[in-house]
């Protein structure tokens, strides 16, 4: 209880010196529409209000805040990118970065959670039958039920096409066996989007099933010990001859790899994002640190060394966030060169903004390593978006293979 | 009691979180490109109403604000919360601050002129003045009962009760209608604007009105003559005994 009580008081001191940062160079208004401006209003609003004063505490507790994520689908967080004919908003996916960062600014690990279930229910919406939306989105959109995706293996992650858990079918049935690994949401959800192999070796032979997780066959690893994302359960899943039925194929069978990849160009989008939440966070929180704090008789910031460097972060945080919204315009208007765009944006600002997070924390000094302060839950948070929906060792690739392919 | 007409007035003011800064000139604080948002205690106001219509006590909600042309943000937040339409009544930005009071008391009796509602809710102060004063001038101008400082609101036969929060306590009242009521921190908890909701209220309407239109003259009646920051907080003195402790409060003139 002690140490749930001290985690409390320094985040809601942040609330309180919440300064007015408009028309400053960080604002992440800068560029947003009227419309835009209130859905980042309304998101920041409820990060501030439900989230950034348990953050801390769900983080040391690892406990999945599922009726927090469920109040989220109350203002409409369930469903940005889903058709309003099942419960969804249909918004850009340039509004969707704006409310993901803002999100993102009250807890990173419950934002990225939000990203994952809104990146299923959109390849539903987009890839489903009628029957298959009518079916699954609206209770994804209400997150009546939440939802997983599940694409990497213990054997196979960056070199996806590698999976090996397999559907086989006597036309009235798949039966799936194999394992999926690093499942965010493993053991709460309700729904997965499983890529599985139904056909030969590579891509071409992956198809994608809706698998309902009540389905017997279907069990769990041992919850992941992390050393961040810690409110999100990551764990193994095993299918042992899990029937699914035909109905439940997403998409047309050896599709299921472009779909995947399909949800991940959002997705990549959507953690950038969230790195940019974490980032402006950190840097919001450290402008005052450096501003109270005193050595040798003055404030940190009165220093020019502290000065330049909060500006490099200013400058990175405001590029980074350029960049990622975009990436985000270029893929809402289905531009050839979103997929490289996407890339670009994670790989930009998931390293550079872990670095502005890192600096923020040896800012703060030895509070920095305090679990007490915020800023190094940010850090641990943001850490593994350098990993995750893409390593940025595959950004490198995809970007690079665009390149050669103009030449 | 149902089928009432709600007039409900909200206030863009500089964000409860901002820090604040005096202006060089002395004058007033910094608004440039400072966070503003809605009046605290309107939100309280908006929420009550949305929660009257959601009981069918009350049928329709418009929403009025009183400001330059960002105050129309404030007036979609009003409107996503659950309000059917929004009054705008404009002055040029800049010219804002010298609003006061008894102007906008003046603008609310003529838009309740104009719109007949039975009840007007306002926020109890707004927290940029603090006057706590239009609830109060408008139902004096109005002639109309007032109830003020409001921490719960009941709809009984014809009248509403209202419990005050006042020094001593809380005091129920009994009001008839029309009236004018002004919402405390503690009537109830305002709900989120929600994406859906915020996407309808785009189609709600938003009429654009001045002061001379509805014969208003809003020329500030009060003078600001000077604006400070409070006292730095000084250190305190350990004094020996109480007789050096009476010495020193007689000495700085507490005594």
């Amino acid at each position: 209880m002690f140490c749930v009580r001290r985690c409390i008081r320094p985040t809601l001191q942040q609330l309180a010196k919440a300064r007015g940062i408009s028309s400053s160079c960080i604002d992440p208004n800068i560029g947003l529409t009227t419309d835009q401006i209130e859905y980042r209003d309304a998101a920041l609003n409820f990060a501030k209000t439900e989230l950034a004063p348990y953050m801390q505490i769900w983080d040391l507790s690892e406990e999945f805040p599922i009726e927090t994520i469920k109040k989220s689908a109350e203002l409409g967080f369930g469903g940005l990118f889903v058709s309003p004919d099942y419960g969804g908003l249909s918004l850009p996916r340039h509004d969707g970065s704006v409310i993901f960062e803002a999100l993102s600014q009250g807890c990173v690990t419950t934002a990225s959670y939000i990203t994952i279930h809104n990146m299923v229910n959109a390849m539903i919406d987009t890839f489903g039958t009628e029957d298959q939306r009518a079916k699954y989105c609206s209770e994804l959109s209400t997150m009546e039920k939440l939802a997983s995706y599940c694409l990497t293996e213990p054997g196979s992650g960056s070199d996806a096409a590698a999976l090996v858990t397999r559907a086989t079918t006597d036309g009235s049935k798949y039966i799936v066996n194999g394992s999926k690994a690093f499942i965010s949401g493993a053991g709460v959800t309700d729904l997965l989007v499983v890529m599985l192999r139904t056909g030969g070796k590579g891509p071409k032979g992956v198809s994608a099933l809706i698998i309902d997780t009540a389905t017997p066959g279907i069990s769990y690893g041992q919850k992941e010990k992390k050393i961040g994302w810690n409110n999100q359960p990551t764990c193994v899943v095993n299918f042992d001859d899990v029937e699914v039925p035909c109905e439940n194929l997403l998409g047309a069978e050896g599709q299921g790899f472009n779909l995947a990849m399909h949800g991940l160009n959002g997705g990549r989008i959507n953690i950038a994002s969230c790195s940019l939440g974490a980032a402006q966070q950190c840097l919001e929180d450290v402008l005052h640190y450096t501003n109270d704090r005193k050595a040798f008789n003055q404030p940190l910031n009165a220093n020019q060394h502290v000065q330049f460097k909060l500006a490099e972060m200013a400058t990175e945080l405001t590029t980074a966030r350029l960049i990622v919204r975009q990436a985000a315009k270029s893929l809402d208007s289905k531009e050839p060169n979103a997929v490289a765009l996407c890339a670009m944006c994670k790989l930009y600002a998931t390293e550079r903004l872990f670095k502005v997070c890192d600096d923020a924390l040896q800012l703060h000094g030895g509070y920095g390593y305090l679990k007490s302060y915020p800023v190094q839950q940010f850090w641990r948070d943001s850490r593994v978006h350098r990993i995750l929906e893409g390593t940025s060792e595959v950004m490198h690739m995809l970007v690079a293979r665009d390149l050669l392919k103009h030449l | 009691m149902s089928g009432l007409r709600v007039l409900v007035g909200v206030k863009r003011v500089i964000d409860y979180a901002v820090k604040i800064r005096v202006r060089p000139d002395s004058l007033g604080v910094v608004t440039d490109g400072v966070k503003h948002s809605m009046n605290p205690f309107d939100e309280n106001a908006i929420e009550e109403a949305v929660r009257m219509k959601q009981k069918k006590i009350v049928k329709e909600i418009i929403v009025a604000s009183c400001g330059p042309p960002q105050a129309q943000e404030t007036i979609r937040t009003a409107l996503a919360m659950g309000a059917d339409r929004g009054i705008h009544v404009e002055v040029p930005a800049g010219t804002d601050a010298n609003l006061q009071p008894l102007g906008v008391a003046k603008i609310f009796a003529a838009l309740v002129e104009q719109e007949k509602p039975d009840l007007v809710i306002l926020g109890k102060q707004a927290i940029d003045d603090d006057a706590n004063q239009t609830t109060q001038l408008l139902a004096g101008i109005l002639d109309w009962p007032q109830g003020t400082m409001a921490s719960v609101v009941s709809a009984g036969d014809g009248a509403l009760t209202i419990t005050r929060e006042i020094d001593g306590g809380l005091e129920d009242i009994s009001v008839s209608l029309p009236a004018v009521i002004s919402a405390d921190l503690r009537l109830n908890e305002p709900r989120y604007a929600t994406l859906p909701n915020i996407m309808k209220a785009k189609k709600k309407k938003i009429a654009k009105m001045d002061p001379a239109s509805l014969g208003v003259d809003i020329t500030p009646r009060l003078k600001i003559l000077n604006v400070v920051d409070p006292p730095v907080r000084q250190a305190g003195d350990k004094v020996p005994d109480v007789s050096t402790l009476m010495e020193k409060l007689k000495e700085k003139g507490h005594l």
